[in-house]
């Protein structure tokens, strides 16, 4: 039989059209720094208005703590007599960067330190003043102000070395079952991003805004305290803020997150 | 005609050996091909109060994740699990049964949680410890309000 050469070449053109439609629509929204390969940032999943809300700094309403931050950031505080500028001056030079590189392992401490407890760290040695507590005005302000710093530097955590042990364990973390609804972090965030839960879009669950402006709690927030409230929501005994295993989590889902910019203070549902 | 003292030994043993026992106050049920043939309360479930407790954001919870057009008037249905409506064509009452008990027992990975077991559960909170999402009796009325979307 005649092999039909000019048949072939047709489906296979239409094919290769197909082909080309399928990837065409998969990528149909060009997210700029807010994707990496397959990482989106929940930016990406919020409406167009909280979109404009959080890029513009005059309508973004985290940024009451960054100013907040910015003062209490040259009070001197603790009985040192020193405020945070005295030893590291401008912070717009100096806090440039950590909240794109944080958690990271702290030698001197032996375990994993991110903004918060680094700067309660700061407080009780260095400043010999009282620790902010975990979601008080000062600890949001001042993290929130840290972290608006590194606005828009893509986030570098390192999992090597020391560190690399947290990120095994803060791993093993997102993947087991916990609550009495018997759900993993990534049953929500890896296996069902983007999928609609009552009347939530599911995100990915990407630690690259916080604290992040929450609509749904008139009020910047902690990675922790987000993550208390998952844990609560699937009937979980939650950890306590800055606890070891949250610590562990937040590395490790910072890495997720890798290459995302960082964000704070985001705004989302 | 056996008598009674071997009879108890005989129900113990066959209570032992069923498919998954539960341990703790639950009904202990037997699953046969992928399904629990045999009603956890020994009889028939109410449509009416199913519908409740299906709806109801305490217990059921079921539009959170799924859709039923016929309860439109309830508002925020669900997309991340299969759409419900017609579920009743597609399912018999021994697989939607264990469906709702544990659909782990049909796939281990999915995201839908058991909603009568207490066992084999990691750092549960307080309040609902040892105690499964919903009871016999609710299980059993929301299979039979399952059974009247066709």
């Amino acid at each position: 039989m005649k092999t039909n050469w000019n048949r072939i070449t047709l489906i296979a053109a239409a094919c290769a059209v197909c082909v080309g439609v399928f990837a065409t629509s998969a990528n149909a929204t060009d997210w700029g720094p807010y994707q990496v390969d397959d990482r989106r940032s929940g930016y990406t999943y919020m409406t167009d208005e909280s979109r404009a809300m959080q890029v513009d700094s005059f309508q973004n309403p985290g940024m009451i703590w960054v100013e907040q931050g910015a003062d209490l950031w040259n009070e001197t505080n603790g009985k040192a007599g020193k405020s945070c500028a005295s030893c590291h001056g401008d912070a717009t030079e100096s806090m440039k960067g950590v909240a794109a590189r944080y958690p990271v392992y702290d030698e001197k401490a032996k375990k994993l330190q991110n903004v918060e407890t680094r700067i309660n760290t700061c407080l009780e040695k260095n400043m010999q003043a009282e620790p902010y507590k975990w979601e008080s005005k000062e600890m949001l302000s001042m993290t929130t102000f840290i972290n608006n710093q590194s606005l828009g530097m893509p986030v570098d955590v390192k999992i090597d070395g020391a560190a690399a042990e947290w990120y095994e364990k803060g791993k093993a973390f997102y993947y087991e079952r916990r609550g009495q609804l018997d759900m993993a972090c990534k049953h929500c965030h890896e296996d069902n991003a983007g999928g609609i839960i009552r009347a939530n879009t599911l995100s990915q669950g990407q630690a690259n805004g916080f604290p992040t402006y929450r609509l749904k709690w008139q009020k910047v927030g902690s990675l922790h305290r987000r993550f208390r409230g998952c844990n609560k929501q699937v009937r979980s005994a939650p950890f306590g803020n800055g606890s070891d295993e949250y610590l562990a989590l937040e590395l490790y889902v910072k890495w997720r997150g890798r290459g995302l910019p960082v964000e704070t203070p985001a705004v989302r549902n | 005609m056996p008598s009674l003292k071997t009879l108890i030994p005989a129900i113990a043993a066959s209570v032992l050996l069923a498919g998954t026992a539960t341990a703790g106050d639950l009904v202990s049920y037997k699953v046969v091909d992928y399904g629990i043939p045999s009603s956890l309360t020994g009889k028939a479930g109410d449509a009416a109060a199913g519908e409740k407790t299906f709806v109801n954001r305490k217990l059921g919870n079921c539009l959170a994740c799924h859709q039923v057009t016929k309860l439109s008037a309830h508002p925020f249905h669900g997309e991340i699990g299969p759409s419900l409506d017609g579920v009743a064509e597609r399912y018999e009452e021994p697989q939607l049964r264990l469906q709702v008990v544990n659909a782990k027992e049909i796939n281990p990975d999915t995201i839908m949680p058991a909603f009568y077991r207490t066992e084999g559960l990691h750092r549960v909170l307080k309040n609902f410890k040892g105690k499964p999402v919903l009871t016999a009796e609710q299980v059993e009325d929301v299979v039979a309000y399952l059974k009247t979307l066709k």
